[in-house]
């Protein structure tokens, strides 16, 4: 799994221009991710990729687009210092994993990383990093697949 | 154990107790959507297996992001949004109204105590009318179109106390800079900020939305601005019949932090590309050249912000170097607009004036900067590419600021016009 590096502060606007707004398909959507950010990101990424990102990675906007772009694109797992909010839900939501890891500014772009989901964990370069497990709650949709198939079983919930 | 406001809308809602931390499952008073990310909320939606919305009267559809539409995919887009409200019975003010959250709180759709949720960053701007509301993405809104309810983590509250008055020339959007300068533009992640102190009780509703709007800047769930006497004075000319009370934090309600500001020595700010919380006085970047002013967005295009720019303006005209973008936030912002002839004015100096849209604040329909230029705006994000090329620059700053740079084609003190 190759590791598409990418620095603090990056918004829903570097993930996806506004401009791409008016399309709601990912595949779509994921020929224009990172466009004019990182123009070699929709060319060059493979499925199984993974993004790692510093602070605050996908503040701005609550546009769905932004994880749907990066979900079309083949890649399920973003790693980050710290994420914002709204991007954090969304991404649980649509089936994109946000982990957070305190340590992920060390990770060099291009890297090989495996990841090991069930204990936290996951080994770049023979070095061990820790992520922090997802909240209760959130897991259960996580594990549901995200939102919608949750949501499927419920009739009411309150 | 006292309770911050935000505990307490929390705790009316659920019937119950709840603090900061807790992981609830709340009722909604109403939610909004927009032609971006409505497409994909009615999606969702329908995925979730659901018919009918939860209460067709607590729905609010309209389009501003890209109207009237700018592309096939995008009508195509506005097209769908009004077959899904005729068919649920939902209001739907489609490009009449403006600018979503604009309308939202001027038809008086957000009200002290209220949940409110929307399908944009911005919606955090309602707590300006003592409204718990925050931005959420299209797959949560298609739940609580569904549902009715949402989960929410109740958040910790950070008190920002603003004392002092504010100097001439001198405004809320000055202020709301510089707290994100100080805070961060991480600073609040997950939490709510209340707004309090004399600075915001003087504050008109106007300023107070400016504050709260650009609360999400520093990654809060919300703002929020507790109701007094303005806030009620506001809604009732919009909803007469709304029976008043009381709601605050209680003094021994725990707070995460607590900062304190003192207007009267504030200076004009800006902030400059390519984070909002990249602030510095105007003296810093006096000077710079711009090719575009923007005046408008849903922080910044309201009456009371062409008031300012008019008064900035006096009888000059703007330079001819610059192209002013005006637009109002919403027909009512408009109309009072124009009514005080200010349009005119805005015209015969050089500027367009728009109808009421989102306009190059969106960055996708219109008012974009080639590579190389730089814009200076009144709006909320400065972020790489948001108003087109990104090798563009875009500075954020008051519309008397945004006024006097357009006079002089450069970033200006207002104070020296
Ligand atoms: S004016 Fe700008 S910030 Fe406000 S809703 Fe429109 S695009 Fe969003």
């Amino acid at each position: 799994m190759r590791v598409w590096k990418f620095g603090d502060n990056i918004d829903t606007d570097a993930i996806i221009p506004g401009r791409f707004l008016i399309y709601n398909d990912p595949k779509e959507l994921a020929l224009h991710a990172f466009e004019g950010t990182r123009d070699e990101f929709a060319k060059k990424v493979s499925p199984g990729d993974i993004i790692v990102g510093g602070k605050n990675f996908g503040c701005g906007s609550s546009r769905e687009h932004a994880p749907l772009a990066i979900i079309g694109s083949g890649v399920k797992y973003v790693i980050a210092e710290s994420f914002a909010r709204i991007f954090y839900r969304n991404s649980i939501n649509t089936g994109l994993l946000p982990l957070v890891c305190t340590d992920a500014s060390t990770i060099p772009d291009g890297a090989q990383l495996q990841l090991q989901l069930e204990n936290n964990r996951f080994i770049v370069e023979g070095n061990n990093y820790r992520t922090e497990p997802v909240p209760d709650f959130l897991r259960t949709i996580s594990e549901a697949g995200g939102l919608v198939p949750y949501a499927r079983k419920l009739e009411r919930v309150i | 154990m006292g309770r911050t406001i935000v505990e307490k809308i929390f705790s009316s809602h659920i019937g119950g107790d709840v603090h900061a931390g807790d992981v609830v499952m709340a009722p909604v008073d109403r939610v909004m959507i927009h032609d971006i990310t409505g497409p994909l909320a009615i999606e969702k939606f329908h995925e979730m297996g659901a018919i009918k919305v939860f209460a067709k009267d607590r729905v609010v559809m309209l389009f501003d992001h890209q109207v009237p539409a700018d592309s096939i995919p995008a009508a195509t887009n506005q097209k769908n949004m009004r077959k899904f409200a005729l068919e649920q019975g939902i209001l739907n003010y489609d490009i009449r109204e403006g600018v979503c959250h604009q309308v939202l709180v001027e038809k008086g759709f957000a009200r002290p105590g209220e949940i409110i949720i929307g399908a944009d960053s911005h919606t955090c701007m309602y707590g300006a009318c003592g409204s718990f509301a925050t931005g959420i993405g299209s797959t949560d809104m298609g739940f609580a179109l569904k549902f009715g309810a949402l989960y929410f983590r109740v958040p910790e509250t950070i008190k920002i106390q603003g004392e002092g008055k504010f100097p001439d020339r001198v405004t809320p959007k000055d202020l709301i800079l510089s707290i994100i300068g100080e805070i961060g533009a991480d600073g609040a992640t997950y939490k709510a900020v209340e707004f309090t102190g004399v600075a915001f009780s003087d504050m008109d509703m106007s300023g107070r939305m400016t504050c709260c709007n650009m609360a999400i800047e520093m990654g809060a769930k919300s703002g929020i601005v507790p109701p007094d006497s303005t806030t009620w004075r506001y809604i009732k000319e919009r909803k007469p019949d709304i029976k008043e009370f009381s709601l605050s934090s209680d003094d021994d309600g725990i707070f995460c932090n607590s900062i304190e500001f003192d207007v009267s020595t504030l200076e004009p700010k800006v902030a400059v590309p390519h984070n909002v919380d990249n602030v510095v006085p105007v003296s810093k970047v006096a000077g710079t050249p711009v090719d575009q002013v923007f005046i408008g967005s849903c922080t910044n295009g309201r009456f009371e912000d062409f008031r300012e720019a008019i008064e900035v303006l006096g009888n000059n005209s703007f330079s001819d170097k610059v192209r002013v973008i005006i637009i109002p936030s919403s027909k009512e912002e408009y109309l009072k607009t124009l009514r005080a002839g200010y349009i005119e004015k805005f015209v015969l100096a050089g500027a367009l004036v728009e109808a009421p849209c989102c306009g190059p604040c969106m960055g996708g329909a219109f008012g974009l900067l080639a590579p190389g230029e730089t814009s200076l705006s009144t709006s909320n994000r400065n972020f790489k590419g948001r108003q087109g090329s990104t090798e563009a620059m875009v500075y954020l700053c008051s519309a008397s600021t945004a006024a006097a740079s357009a006079i002089k084609g450069e970033i200006t003190d207002p104070r020296e016009i």
